[in-house]
C-alpha cells in the first residue's frame, strides 16, 4: 500500500511537466489539467476505499535520501494517515471542480497556459505538503505553494495593484518559510537527526529530548506557530489574505478560500505531538486563535465588499479551527477544515451572483431602521470600533511600519554604497576573510570566535543594500549573491566541516546567480532602463528572459530546484543551538533574499509596461 | 485695484468635474451610454482626440489592427480611396494611401491628467495615492454599501461629510492619523479653497488639482457624482456630493502627508519646478490622428456600403402577404432581429414589426410584497403612472450561501460543519449540470406570470406617492394609438398581435441589468408587453381608436410575451382571455415560436467556441439554455455585441436581408406620415439609446483597461453598486472584455426611410438630438421611399450617396455557413 503514496505525487508532477510543454492550444492544456486532476481524484477514492477498509493504518514511506554525511542526513519522506486522508480529499475534490470550473471559465483569457501551468505546480506543492513524512519535505512543498501563490495573485502581471499585492502577500510567506526553516535547525540540534513525523508521535522520544531542552522545545513550538499563523492569516498577519484575491475568482477560491489557507492548520495538527505535552504553547496557539477570531469577525462584519468579507469570515473560522487543535480535538478540526474548505470555495465561486440576489432580497425586505447587535453599543465604542475595523485593526499597515519601514530605514542609510564602493572594499575584505580561514593560526581564538557574527553581520548588510536599492537591478542582483558568499564564510568559521558543504550550498549560487546576471545585462542591452524605482512590465516583450530569470531568482532565493536548497538546510545545521545571534542574522538574511530577489523580479518583469505603447490600466484599477 | 488672478471657482470646477467623470449609475441600473458623453458637443474625431489627450484613453483601434483588417479585406481598398478622396483630394490619395499604410508612427500615447500630482512622486517622494486610496475607497464603500455588510455605517441618514464628522467627535479610534486633519474636519468649515490652500498653494493650481484627484480615481468619483445626481439610484439612499468626497480626500492627503513628513512641508505650488500643461488646452489636429480618422471612417464605411448595396439589391417587389397568421411586435434590440426571421422563415404569412420594448407605456411597477417601485420605461422619462402587482402565487426562494450568518464566528462555526458540506454537493451538480437557481438573475421572475396588474384606473383619486395607480380609458388610448401609428399597423390586423417583450437571464453576472430591456431601464420587458395588450384589448379604448380612425376587428386579440434571448424562452401571458378560436391559433403559433426559437438559438451559438455548432437546433437550443445558467461562463450571451446599424423603415426594406443579428429595426411606415410628425418620437431616443450602446460597446472594446471594466474573471462586487478588482481597487464602469471581445467598433449608422428634407427638418427640432448627428456620434442616410437613392447626412446637409459594391451574395441555405464561420458574416440576400 506505501508504495502508492508516490502515485499521488508524481501525477501532478507529470501533469505540470506536460502542461508546461504543451502548446498554448485551450483545448490540449484543459485536457492534460483536467486527466490530471481527474485521475487524481479518482486514485483518491480507490485508495481511500482500500486503505480505510484495510483499517486505515498510519503509512510511513523513506524515499530517497538526498544527501547524506555523517551526522547529517536530508531524505525524502511520505506519510498517510487520516489527517492526509482528509486533506487529500478534499484537496482532490475541490481541485477537481475548480479545474473544471476554469476550463470555461478563462476561455480566451490571455494567460490560459500559465494559469493551468500554475494551478498544477499549486496541486503538485499541495500534495508535496499533505504527504510529506518529515520537515524537509514539507518544506518542499512549502517553497512551492509560495511561489504559485504569487504567481497566481499577480496573475494579471500587467496591472500595477496585483503586482504590489503578489510582493506583499509573498513577504509574509517568507516569514513563514524562515520559520519552517528555524523549525528544521533546532529540531536537528535536538533530536540530531532530520525526524519523521512517524518518529515525534513517539511520546518517550519526545518527552526525553525535551525534559533536557524545555527551552528549545519551546523555540521550535513558536516557530512552527509563526509559520502556520502566517500561511492560515493569524494575527498579526491577518491582512495579506483579502490582498491575494486578485487573481480570477476560481484561483482565489480554491487557493485563498479552501486549500492554501488551511495548510497552517494542517502544520499544526502534524506536530501535534510534539508540542502536545508543552501546555503553555498549548495555551498561546488557543488564545491567538481565539484573538484572530474575535477581531476578524469583527472586520468580516464591517466588509462592504463580497471578496473582502468572505475571506475574514474564513480566517475567523481558522481561528476557531485553531483553538480546535490546541484543545486536541483533532477529529472535530478536520471536519471544521473541510466543511469551511467547501463553504468558501463554494461561496466565492457564486459571489458574483450576490449582486442580483442581494438586490433582490433588499427590493422585497428592506427595512431602513434595521441595525445589527452593534448599535446597541455606547456610541463611542461602537464608532471607534467600527473605525478601528474598516482600517483592518491597522494590520497592514503595520506591517509596514514595525517590520519594513525599519529594513528600509536602515537600508536607506546605507546609501553610501555605491556599486564601486562595494567592489572596491568587499571583493578585498572577502578575500582576506578566506585568507584567513586557511591561515586559522594567525588569528587568536578569541577573535575567531566573533568572526561568524562579523561575517554573517556584514551580509546581511549586503542583502539590506540590495533590498533597498532604488536604481540599480544588477548591483542589487549581485549583492544577494555576495551574502550568500559572506554567509558560507561565516559558517565556515563556525564549525570545520568539510568543503563540500560550502559547494554545495554556493553551487546553486553561483550558476542561477550568473545566469540572473546575463538576464539583467541582456535585457539592459535592450531597454537601457531597468532602474528599481518603477515597474517596468518587460515579460510582456521578453517573456523568454522573463522566464529564465524567474527561474534564476528561484535558484538563488533556495528553491528547491538547485542543491542550494539542501545547502540553506546544511548550513543552518552547522549553527549551534546556543547562537540565536547568528541564527538571526542569518534567517534575517534569507529573509530579506527572498524579498530583495522578487522586488527585482516584479520591478523589472511586472508591472504595467513602461512604454505607452500598449493597452494600459489606470493605477488605481 | 486687484491684479487679475486666475481666481478658482469652486461651483464651475465642480460642476465641469461631474461634466467629465463617468456618469455610470449603480449595477442594477446599468444603462447603456456614450462613454465620452462629456465630449459630444464636439465632431466624433476632435471630440476622440481631445479626449485621449486630456486623459490618456486609447480612442480607436490601433494602427496594426486597422492595417490588418485591411489585409483581410474587412477595410475595402475602393472605400479606403474614396474617404481619403473625399477629404484630401483625389491628387492626394496615393500619398495619404502610403501614409496609411505602411509609414510608421510613434504612437505612445501621452496624457495630460495627473501631471500635477505626480509630483508628489517626484519632489516628495511620496506615495500618496497608495496611502490615501486604500482608506478612502473603503470608507466611500462602507458608506454606500447596499447590503453587503453586516455591520453597516454608524451613521447613515447624514451627508458623508458630517457623517465622518459626527463619527469622529465620538469616538476613541480615529480615521486620520495625525492630529491637524482632524481638527480641520472638526473645528473648521473645510472649505476646499482651504484646503488646497493648505495642499496646493497656488490658486492658478487649483482646479488642475482636483481634476488630477479625481481622475486617479474615475469610477468612485464618477458613482458618487451619478448619485448625486439621481439619488433614488440607490434602494437605501445616501446623500452623496462631489464636494464631500473632494474635501474628505484632501483631508486624507493632509493628514497623509503630516504622517510622512513630521517636521512640515510646503504646499505643492512651492516646489513646482514648471507648470504642468493646461489639461483643456486645445488639441491640435496631427497628420496621425488624421490617419486615425480616415481609418476609422473607412472602417465604418466598408461595413455601410455593403448594407446599402443589399437594400438597394433586392426587395423591390411588394411583399404583401393576403391573409396574415398572426403579427408580432418586438423591440427595436438587435437581439430580435433574427428571432424575426426565423418567425417569418418558419412561418412565411406572419409578420414582424419593431418598436422600442416599453411599447409606448410608461409606468413605475411595484411587484407584490415590493418595498420600492421599479421603473419600466426608457431612462429620461419620468412617469406619472404605478402598476401593481396583485395575487402573486411565485414565492421568492432563498439560497443560505448569501446568508450573512455564515460570517460571523459562532453561525460560521455551525454553518461550515454542515451546510459546508452540502456546499460541495451543490457546487459538484452545478457544474455538472447547471439549473436555475436562487442565484440566478432570471427574466421570467420580474413579474409572475398568473398575477394581476392594476392597469385600469379606478377612479383619480386612487394615487400612492403621489403616482396615479393604473391609466384612464384616455390615456390607454393615447398610448395604444401612438404605438399603433408610429409602427405603421393601423389596417389589416391579424387574429392575434403579439407584443414581445424581452429580457435576459445569467448567473454569476453583476453586469446583469445591462442584458435586460434598455428601453424599460435595464429591467425585462414583460410588464410593458402585458399592459399594453391589456390596453389593446379593453372594449373602450377600441372605441376610441375606431374614433381615430384605427379599427381592430373584434376578433383581433393582443397577446403579451416574453422572450428571454440569453436562454431563447417565451412566455406567453394572459392566454385565457384568448377567445375559443384564437386559443387554437395560439397554439398553433407557438409551435412556430418555439421552432423560431431553436433555430434561433443555433444561430447564436456558432459564436461560442465551446458549443458545437453542428448540431440541430434542439440539441443546440438545450445547450444553450444551460449555458446561461452555468456558473462558470461568463458569457451568457453576446449581448448587443457587434451592433453597427439602425434602420428605421418598413419591414420590407431588411427582410430580404441576413443582416447577422446587428441591426436595430425600428418599424415604421413613411406613407402614413408624410409631415414626418411621428418621426421625431422615433428618432429623438435613436441617440441615446442605440447611439448609447453602440458608443459603449465602441469605447469599451478599443480600450478596455481604462474605458472597459477590464476582464471580469478577477471581479469583486463592491457594496452591490459596482465591481472592481481585488479589494483595493477603483471601480471600473464600462463593459468587461467578455462582453465586447467579438464587437467591431465602428458607430452606428441609421438609415430612415423617408424623404431627406423630411428627415432634415426632424432631426433639427431638437438641438441635442441635433447634436448626435451633426457631430457625427452617430451616421446617417435618408432612403428615398419612391426612387430607393440613398442620402448620407453630412454637415449639415444630405448628399446622395451611391453604393460601391455591386454585387451581394444571395445564399439559399445559411446553415453551413453559421456551422463553419465565427466570424462577423457579411451582408447576405436571402431567396
Amino acid at each position: 500500500m506505501t508504495s502508492f503514496l508516490h502515485l499521488f505525487i508524481l501525477l501532478p508532477l507529470a501533469g505540470f511537466i506536460l502542461s508546461v510543454l504543451a502548446p498554448k492550444k485551450e483545448a490540449l492544456l484543459s485536457q492534460i489539467a483536467f486527466g490530471t486532476v481527474g485521475l487524481h481524484l479518482l486514485s483518491t477514492i480507490i485508495f481511500l476505499g482500500y486503505w480505510l477498509l484495510h483499517g486505515y493504518p498510519t503509512l510511513d514511506l523513506k524515499d530517497i535520501v538526498l544527501f547524506r554525511t555523517i551526522d547529517y542526513e536530508f531524505f525524502i519522506d511520505f506519510s498517510f494517515d487520516m489527517i492526509t486522508a482528509t486533506y487529500l480529499f478534499v484537496g482532490a475534490f475541490l481541485t477537481f471542480l475548480v479545474t473544471i470550473y476554469s476550463r470555461y471559465y478563462l476561455h480566451r483569457e490571455s494567460g490560459y497556459k500559465r494559469f493551468f501551468n500554475t494551478i498544477l505546480f499549486f496541486y503538485l506543492g499541495y500534495n508535496i505538503i499533505i504527504f510529506a513524512g518529515n520537515l524537509e519535505t514539507l518544506f518542499i512543498g512549502w517553497e512551492m505553494l509560495g511561489i504559485s501563490s504569487f504567481l497566481l495573485i499577480a496573475f494579471y502581471r500587467d496591472r500595477y495593484l496585483p503586482v504590489k499585492n503578489a510582493v506583499k502577500v509573498f513577504s509574509i510567506y517568507r516569514i513563514g518559510d524562515v520559520g519552517l526553516i528555524l523549525t528544521m535547525w533546532m529540531s536537528h540540534h535536538l533530536f540530531h537527526e532530520n525526524i519523521t513525523f512517524l518518529k515525534l508521535n513517539n511520546y518517550e522520544l519526545v518527552h526525553e529530548h525535551l525534559l533536557t531542552h524545555s527551552w528549545i522545545g519551546v523555540f521550535i513550538s513558536l516557530m512552527i506557530l509563526i509559520t502556520a499563523a502566517a500561511k492560515s492569516a493569524q494575527l498579526p498577519f491577518s491582512s495579506w489574505l483579502p490582498r491575494a484575491m486578485e487573481g480570477p475568482t476560481p484561483s482565489t477560491a480554491i487557493f485563498y478560500g479552501s486549500l492554501a489557507v488551511h495548510l497552517g492548520v494542517f502544520l499544526l495538527l502534524r506536530t501535534f505531538p510534539f508540542w502536545e505535552q508543552q501546555f503553555s504553547v498549548r495555551i498561546l496557539i488557543g488564545a491567538l486563535g481565539l484573538a484572530t477570531t474575535l477581531i476578524t469577525t469583527g472586520i468580516a462584519r464591517v466588509q462592504s465588499s463580497i471578496k473582502s468579507q468572505i475571506a475574514y469570515a474564513s480566517i475567523a473560522q481558522i481561528g476557531l479551527i485553531f483553538v480546535e487543535v490546541a484543545a486536541g480535538f483533532q477529529t472535530l478540526a478536520l471536519i471544521h477544515f473541510a466543511g469551511n474548505a467547501f463553504l468558501r470555495t463554494y461561496q466565492l465561486l457564486v459571489s458574483p451572483s450576490v449582486v442580483s440576489y442581494l438586490i433582490r432580497e433588499q427590493f422585497y425586505n428592506f427595512s431602513p431602521r434595521e441595525r445589527s447587535i452593534e448599535s446597541s453599543f455606547p456610541k463611542k465604542i461602537q464608532n471607534g470600533l467600527y473605525i478601528l475595523c474598516v482600517k483592518e485593526w491597522n494590520l497592514d499597515s503595520s506591517m509596514y511600519r514595525y517590520l519594513w519601514n525599519p529594513l528600509k530605514w536602515v537600508g536607506n542609510k546605507l546609501d553610501f554604497l555605491t556599486l564601486n564602493r562595494v567592489v572596491i572594499f568587499f571583493i578585498p575584505a572577502y578575500l582576506l576573510g578566506i585568507f584567513i580561514l586557511y591561515n586559522e593560526e594567525m588569528i587568536s581564538p578569541g577573535v575567531e570566535r566573533y568572526l561568524p557574527f562579523v561575517f554573517s553581520f556584514i551580509g546581511l548588510v549586503m542583502v539590506l543594500k540590495s533590498f533597498t536599492e532604488r536604481k540599480l537591478a544588477r548591483m542589487s542582483w549581485t549583492l544577494v549573491m555576495m551574502n550568500h558568499f559572506w554567509i558560507a564564510l561565516a559558517i565556515s568559521f563556525n564549525e570545520h566541516f568539510t568543503y563540500e558543504h560550502t559547494m554545495l550550498y554556493l553551487s546553486g549560487v553561483v550558476v542561477a546567480g550568473i545566469l540572473g546576471f546575463l538576464c539583467l545585462r541582456r535585457l539592459k542591452s535592450f531597454e537601457n532602463n531597468i532602474d528599481l524605482d518603477q515597474f517596468h512590465g518587460h515579460s510582456h516583450e521578453h517573456p523568454k528572459i522573463a522566464l529564465v530569470f524567474l527561474l534564476s531568482c528561484l535558484g538563488l532565493a533556495g528553491f528547491p530546484i538547485t542543491p542550494t536548497f539542501i545547502g540553506e538546510d546544511l548550513i543552518f545545521s552547522h549553527i549551534h543551538e546556543n547562537q540565536p545571534i547568528l541564527a538571526f542574522f542569518i534567517s534575517l538574511s534569507f529573509i530579506l533574499d527572498g524579498l530583495a530577489i522578487i522586488r527585482i523580479y516584479a520591478r523589472v518583469f511586472l508591472g504595467p509596461h513602461v512604454k505607452s505603447i500598449y493597452d494600459m490600466a489606470y493605477r488605481s484599477s | 485695484m486687484k491684479s487679475p488672478v486666475p481666481s478658482f471657482d469652486e461651483q464651475h470646477v465642480l460642476h465641469e468635474l461631474k461634466h467629465y467623470l463617468p456618469e455610470q449609475a449603480a449595477l442594477k441600473d446599468f444603462i447603456h451610454q456614450n462613454t465620452l458623453h462629456a465630449f459630444q458637443n464636439l465632431k466624433f474625431h476632435e471630440a476622440v482626440r481631445t479626449a485621449s489627450q486630456m486623459f490618456g484613453y486609447k480612442v480607436s483601434l490601433s494602427l496594426d489592427e486597422f492595417r490588418a483588417l485591411y489585409k483581410s479585406q474587412k477595410i475595402r481598398a475602393d472605400i479606403l480611396e474614396k474617404i481619403i478622396s473625399d477629404k484630401k483630394g483625389t491628387e492626394r490619395v496615393s500619398e495619404w494611401k502610403e501614409k496609411i499604410l505602411s509609414k510608421k508612427y510613434d504612437t505612445a500615447a501621452f496624457s495630460r491628467i495627473g501631471s500635477l500630482r505626480a509630483n508628489w512622486k517626484r519632489e516628495y517622494h511620496i506615495d500618496l495615492d497608495s496611502m490615501v486610496h486604500p482608506i478612502l475607497f473603503r470608507i466611500l464603500c462602507s458608506y454606500l454599501d447596499q447590503g453587503i455588510s453586516i455591520w453597516t455605517f454608524p451613521v447613515k441618514e447624514k451627508s458623508l461629510l458630517s457623517a465622518i464628522r459626527e463619527m469622529e467627535r465620538n469616538t476613541f479610534a480615529s480615521i486620520f492619523r495625525k492630529q491637524r486633519a482632524r481638527d480641520l474636519l472638526l473645528k473648521s468649515s473645510c472649505e476646499i479653497n482651504d484646503l488646497l490652500k493648505i495642499l496646493v498653494g497656488d490658486e492658478s493650481l487649483y482646479k488642475q488639482y482636483l481634476f488630477d484627484q479625481q481622475f486617479a480615481h474615475q469610477g468612485w468619483s464618477g458613482i458618487a457624482s451619478a448619485i448625486e445626481a439621481l439619488p433614488d439610484m440607490l434602494l437605501d439612499r445616501r446623500k452623496i456630493t462631489v464636494h464631500d468626497l473632494i474635501v474628505f480626500e484632501l483631508l486624507l492627503e493632509i493628514d497623509s502627508l503630516d504622517y510622512q513628513f513630521v517636521k512640515g512641508w510646503e504646499p505643492l505650488g512651492n516646489k513646482l519646478k514648471s507648470k504642468p500643461e493646461d489639461l483643456f488646452a486645445e488639441v491640435p489636429e496631427t497628420e496621425l490622428s488624421e490617419v486615425f480618422s480616415i481609418w476609422q471612417e473607412a472602417y465604418d464605411w466598408s461595413y455601410y456600403d455593403e448594407v446599402l448595396a443589399g437594400i438597394s439589391l433586392g426587395g423591390t417587389e411588394k411583399a404583401e402577404v393576403p391573409a396574415k397568421t398572426f403579427q408580432a411586435m418586438f423591440c427595436i434590440d438587435d437581439r430580435e432581429c433574427s428571432f424575426r426571421r426565423y418567425l417569418e422563415k418558419t412561418d412565411p404569412s406572419c409578420e414582424t414589426f419593431g418598436t422600442p420594448g416599453f411599447f409606448s407605456v410608461e409606468f413605475f411597477f411595484q411587484p407584490e410584497d415590493g418595498k420600492f417601485y421599479t421603473k419600466l420605461c426608457p431612462a429620461p422619462v419620468t412617469p406619472k403612472y404605478l402598476i401593481k402587482e396583485m395575487e402573486s402565487t411565485s414565492k421568492r426562494e432563498k439560497d443560505l450561501y448569501f446568508s450573512k450568518h455564515s460570517h460571523s464566528f459562532y453561525s460560521g462555526w455551525l454553518i461550515s460543519q454542515t451546510l459546508g458540506f452540502w456546499s460541495a454537493v451543490k457546487l459538484f451538480v452545478n457544474i455538472f449540470r447547471p439549473s436555475m437557481s436562487p442565484a440566478t438573475a432570471s427574466s421570467f421572475r420580474h413579474m409572475d406570470k398568473y398575477s394581476k396588474l392594476t392597469i385600469e384606473n379606478k377612479s383619480l383619486a386612487d394615487r400612492e406617492n403621489d403616482l396615479q395607480v393604473g391609466f384612464t380609458v384616455e390615456e390607454m388610448a393615447n398610448r395604444a394609438e401612438s404605438l399603433l401609428r408610429s409602427i405603421g399597423l393601423v389596417k389589416d390586423f391579424a387574429p392575434i398581435v403579439y407584443l414581445v417583450g424581452h429580457g435576459s437571464s445569467s448567473v454569476n453576472n453583476p453586469h446583469y441589468a445591462a442584458y435586460d430591456c434598455g428601453a424599460c431601464s435595464g429591467r425585462a420587458g414583460s410588464v410593458n408587453s402585458r399592459t399594453m395588450c391589456f390596453m389593446a384589448n379593453h372594449p373602450a379604448v377600441r372605441e376610441i381608436l375606431k374614433s381615430r380612425g384605427i379599427i381592430i376587428p373584434s376578433t383581433t386579440q393582443f397577446v403579451g410575451a416574453l422572450h428571454d434571448t440569453s436562454r431563447d424562452e417565451v412566455m406567453f401571458f394572459d392566454e385565457n382571455s384568448l377567445s375559443p378560436q384564437n386559443l387554437q391559433n395560439h397554439n398553433k403559433n407557438e409551435v412556430v415560436f418555439y421552432n423560431a426559437l431553436d433555430l434561433n438559438s443555433k444561430e447564436r451559438a456558432r459564436r461560442f467556441e465551446l458549443i458545437d455548432s453542428h448540431l440541430n437546433p434542439e440539441k443546440t437550443h438545450e445547450k444553450v439554455k444551460m449555458r446561461s445558467v452555468s456558473l462558470f461562463e461568463p458569457r451568457p450571451e453576446l449581448n448587443h455585441a457587434t451592433n453597427a446599424l439602425c434602420i428605421v423603415g418598413r419591414r420590407g426594406l431588411t427582410k430580404h436581408l441576413f443582416l447577422d443579428r446587428r441591426a436595430f429595426l425600428n418599424s415604421y411606415d413613411y406613407s402614413i406620415d408624410p409631415e414626418g410628425n411621428l418621426l421625431f418620437g422615433i428618432m429623438k431616443p435613436l441617440g441615446p439609446v442605440c447611439g448609447g450602446i453602440n458608443l459603449e460597446y465602441f469605447f469599451s472594446r478599443v480600450d478596455n483597461y481604462k474605458l472597459g471594466a477590464g476582464t471580469k474573471l478577477p471581479h469583486n462586487v463592491m457594496g452591490l453598486i459596482g465591481v472592481a478588482n481585488g479589494i483595493d481597487g477603483d471601480l471600473r464602469p464600462g463593459l468587461p472584455s467578455q462582453m465586447i471581445e467579438v464587437h467591431d467598433p465602428v458607430r452606428l449608422l441609421i438609415i430612415v426611410e423617408h424623404f431627406p428634407e423630411v428627415v432634415l427638418r426632424t432631426i433639427q427640432k431638437q438641438a441635442e438630438t441635433y447634436e448626435w448627428f451633426i457631430n457625427e456620434w452617430v451616421n446617417l442616410v435618408a432612403m428615398n421611399p419612391e426612387t430607393r437613392d440613398f442620402f448620407h447626412f453630412k454637415d449639415g446637409g444630405f448628399t446622395p450617396y451611391i453604393p460601391l459594391k455591386q454585387h451581394i451574395e444571395i445564399i439559399t441555405d445559411l446553415t453551413p455557413i453559421l456551422e463553419a464561420e465565427e466570424d462577423n458574416i457579411p451582408v447576405l440576400l436571402l431567396p
